[in-house]
């Protein structure tokens, strides 16, 4: 009872993030988009995604909450000049207004990268849990919280870091979907209808999109590789 | 001669209280799974939800559930909804179903297609050389049909090992009943990898004979949609969406459907095949 969630922001990582399988930004930010046509809070930010070299989750994260910070500061303002044209519905901030906070959100898998060598900067995960915050959705049954108690980081931080269970469990991954879709399997009720035919129209997964990026290092990884050397030593 | 497939219809029963994606994801999984074998082609899905008389605890009126099925299959060109089972004033055995919708099947273009009970009558096995009095099963052959088609349609009982297991519950199920689905008409399983359904099956006499006509479908991108936490969801105002078609989850809004007065129907009420068979004592063999 203490938080309204007011939007649902989607970022789709760059094409030079250079993992595998990674099709253009341009298709995936479309079906993103399709898939959100019904949602009424969620949309799709291609932002991310037009940036020219890899951006760290850290400057999304920036990057967004700068944008509602401005809107939610125009709004203000307006508020200000007009003190009698109240909307019905700003009755619960009629008192201070409260800044927007802004959430990653992620599932655990995402969670436990934090431990993968070179793929991120301390200081990044720091500013993400102590500036902004973090909702982790997982099964009923993985266990997250051990991960939180091992981290030093994370256990400071904890106050910031939302657990929330699934208990309808939903294991749909995208590498089994794309998998699926190599072999003319049927993947309908897996993704939104929309988006299975903006697939059929582009023929967007093959067995030749599959192999993009392959042998490739992860651009984060890389990045992080080269920062290390000159210091060592 | 790749034309020789054998057409497969296939069957769902259930509650369907309400339709999820998971429902509609077994005829999905089902039909790749034929396809693929070489053997079969399937050419019509049929979801046939439950009569009121079933008397479960929380099933809300039979036409709700059958138009929120209608809603989720209206794009699908293959999948649709038969409300026969549904209109019955008394509970139906899913093997009288089965009949009804394998007889409409090979009276496909005859307008005699009768709507009584009585008319389900027991099939003999089809398809095989033996001597029987000619001409007294043959499906009646479309104008167009080829000629030289293998075998007549089958219509297949479609389901998850829930309802494959629900066989070993005591009076739930008659011992011939399960013969003959699983004999004369046939069975397709979707379970998650790593199920008990093997094991299930080894341990059935009856089901081991006939499990050439029990086929086994592996569920790799598994979900856990069932109804139950579907309503359970709506009872605690959470979010059903993307675990039901949009427009199941619009009608349900609209209608205020499930509330935890609507989860009280018929409790403490018997469930109609507990209750017929409960006299039986036939009913006392066991599956094993």
């Amino acid at each position: 009872g203490r938080y309204q969630v007011i939007e649902g922001i989607m970022s789709p990582v760059s094409d030079n993030y250079g993992k595998k399988g990674l099709v253009s930004a341009r298709h995936r930010v479309a079906m993103a988009k399709l898939a959100l046509e019904t949602s009424d809070w969620i949309r799709v930010d291609p932002w991310e995604s037009e940036q020219e070299t890899w951006t760290e989750t850290v400057k999304v994260l920036r990057h967004h909450y700068n944008e509602s910070l401005r809107v939610f500061q125009a709004k203000e303002f307006m508020r200000n000049k007009h003190p009698t044209e109240r909307s019905t519905g700003e009755s619960l901030s009629c008192q201070q207004p409260v800044l927007p906070e802004l959430k990653l959100l992620c599932g655990a898998d995402f969670l436990q990268t934090f431990q993968t060598p070179n793929l991120w900067n301390e200081e990044d995960i720091k500013e993400i849990v102590e500036k902004f915050g973090l909702v982790c959705i997982s099964r009923a049954g993985s266990d997250p919280p051990q991960y939180i108690q091992e981290s030093g980081l994370l256990r400071k931080f904890q106050h910031n870091i939302f657990l929330v269970k699934e208990w309808i469990q939903n294991e749909i991954s995208a590498t089994q979907i794309r998998s699926a879709l190599c072999r003319g399997l049927s993947v309908k009720y897996l993704i939104p209808d929309s988006v299975i035919a903006y697939i059929a129209h582009h023929n967007i997964y093959t067995e030749e999109s599959e192999h993009k990026n392959e042998g490739d290092l992860l651009q984060p990884l890389k990045l992080y590789n080269t920062k290390i050397n000159p210091l060592s030593d | 001669d790749p034309d020789r497939k054998t057409e497969v219809v296939l069957l769902a029963c259930g509650s369907f209280n309400p339709i999820t994606n998971m429902h509609l994801r077994l005829f999905e999984l089902a039909k790749d799974y034929f396809h693929e074998t070489g053997k079969y082609k399937v050419i019509k899905g049929i979801i046939s939800p439950v009569g009121d008389a079933y008397k479960k605890t929380g099933l809300i009126s039979a036409n709700h559930r059958v138009t929120m099925a209608k809603l989720a299959t209206k794009n699908s060109d293959w999948v649709e909804v038969d409300d026969w089972e549904s209109c019955q004033s008394e509970w139906l055995e899913t093997l009288k179903v089965l009949r009804y919708h394998h007889q409409k099947l090979l009276s496909a273009d005859n307008a005699d297609v009768t709507n009584s009970l009585q008319d389900a009558v027991p099939i003999t096995k089809l398809g095989r050389k033996r001597k029987q009095q000619p001409n007294r099963h043959e499906p009646i052959k479309k104008k167009n049909q080829n000629p030289v088609v293998k075998s007549v349609p089958q219509v297949k009982l479609l389901c998850g090992s829930d309802m494959l297991e629900s066989f070993g519950v005591p009076n739930l199920w008659k011992l011939e009943d399960i013969t003959e689905i699983v004999e004369k008409h046939g069975l397709v399983c979707i379970s998650r990898a790593g199920n008990n359904v093997q094991k299930f099956i080894y341990e059935s006499d009856i089901l081991w004979r006939h499990k050439n006509n029990i086929h086994l479908v592996e569920e790799w991108i598994t979900n856990d949609i069932s109804s139950t936490k579907i309503r359970r969801a709506l009872r605690r105002g959470q979010s059903i969406r993307y675990l039901v078609p949009d427009v199941v989850r619009a009608y349900i809004e609209k209608n205020k459907l499930y509330s935890p007065e609507s989860e009280d129907r018929n409790a403490g009420v018997v469930l109609a095949p507990l209750q017929k068979h409960a006299s039986d004592s036939k009913n006392s063999q066991a599956l094993n």
